[in-house]
């Protein structure tokens, strides 16, 4: 537990959920990344537009920290190419076909105490950590 | 309409800065919150946690309004039923967020500082949502509503 950092830790899930709930009062939708990500291209075209303008601003995050002088932001991808494109697919699938993920289920779905959220949070929380538990006595990572 | 782009492209910068302070934009602190049998970092339950309470608590102030700045109504979805799709859904992507560390918000954040492996990752995301996309329009086309 010596990596644990609770106080940026607290304070980035803040700002997630001030994100969740701007995304409500503004547009009175929840805040699924996955949903949101996948609509700004299959969406009615009506409704792509927000959706795109929300995922510039993910990208942009970063580098507008970094322009406004935050310190450097640590980043480590261990996984190998074949584990990385099997990733993706098995997140991008998996994530429709659950209708959610961490963001929508996790954060908007609990909060609102939905009962297909704690189900998927749960489902999703133990294939994540038995993989990646697992993942390196098999592969060796 | 360039108020509400403004708004969403704000809305989404909010997002992504809180995964970058709280790096759940780094796949490294991910996989030591899941990988449960190394040297346990319980992180990213803080994160949840905070997230939580701030959406728990501004949900239910937001939903005084009659409705949103930007749209009539609050759209939330309606149905309740744990079924075999949503369970299969939640244990396909876990396995995949398992596998790299990378879940669809901290993939798509980190697409400017992660290099080519990132951009990788999110190209197969989105084939996994357009394969999914193919995948609904197959069974409509057996199985007219």
């Amino acid at each position: 537990m010596e990596n644990l950092t609770p106080v940026s830790a607290t304070l980035g899930g803040a700002l997630i959920g001030l994100s969740a709930v701007m995304l409500m009062g503004l547009k009175g939708r929840i805040a699924g990344i996955s949903g949101v990500f996948s609509g700004a291209v299959f969406a009615e075209p009506g409704d792509r537009g927000w959706r795109a303008a929300f995922v510039l601003g993910l990208v942009l995050a970063p580098v507008i920290y970094l322009a406004l002088g935050g310190p450097a932001i640590a980043f480590e991808l261990e996984a190998n190419w074949p584990l990385v494109i099997v990733g993706g697919l098995l997140v991008g699938f998996g994530t429709r076909l659950g209708s959610g993920c961490t963001s929508g289920h996790g954060v908007c779905g609990l909060s609102r105490l939905s009962s297909r959220s704690m189900v998927s949070v749960a489902l999703f929380m133990l294939a994540g950590m038995a993989t990646a538990s697992l993942i390196k006595p098999v592969f060796g990572g | 309409m360039i108020a509400r782009h403004i708004a969403a492209f704000v809305t989404g910068l909010v997002f992504g800065l809180g995964l970058v302070i709280s790096q759940m934009v780094n796949p490294a602190k991910v996989l030591a919150f899941l990988d449960i049998l190394g040297g346990w970092d319980p992180s990213l339950a803080f994160v949840m946690a905070a997230a939580l309470a701030v959406t728990a608590v501004g949900y239910r102030i937001v939903w005084q309004r009659r409705s949103p700045v930007f749209a009539e109504t609050f759209q939330l979805p309606g149905h309740q039923t744990v079924d075999a799709r949503l369970a299969t859904g939640a244990v396909l992507f876990g396995i995949g967020w398992g596998l790299v560390g990378l879940c669809p918000g901290p993939a798509i954040t980190a697409v400017s500082i992660g290099g080519l492996p990132v951009i990788g990752f999110v190209a197969a995301m989105a084939a996994g949502m357009a394969l999914f996309e193919l995948y609904e329009r197959m069974r409509r086309v057996r199985a007219p509503a």
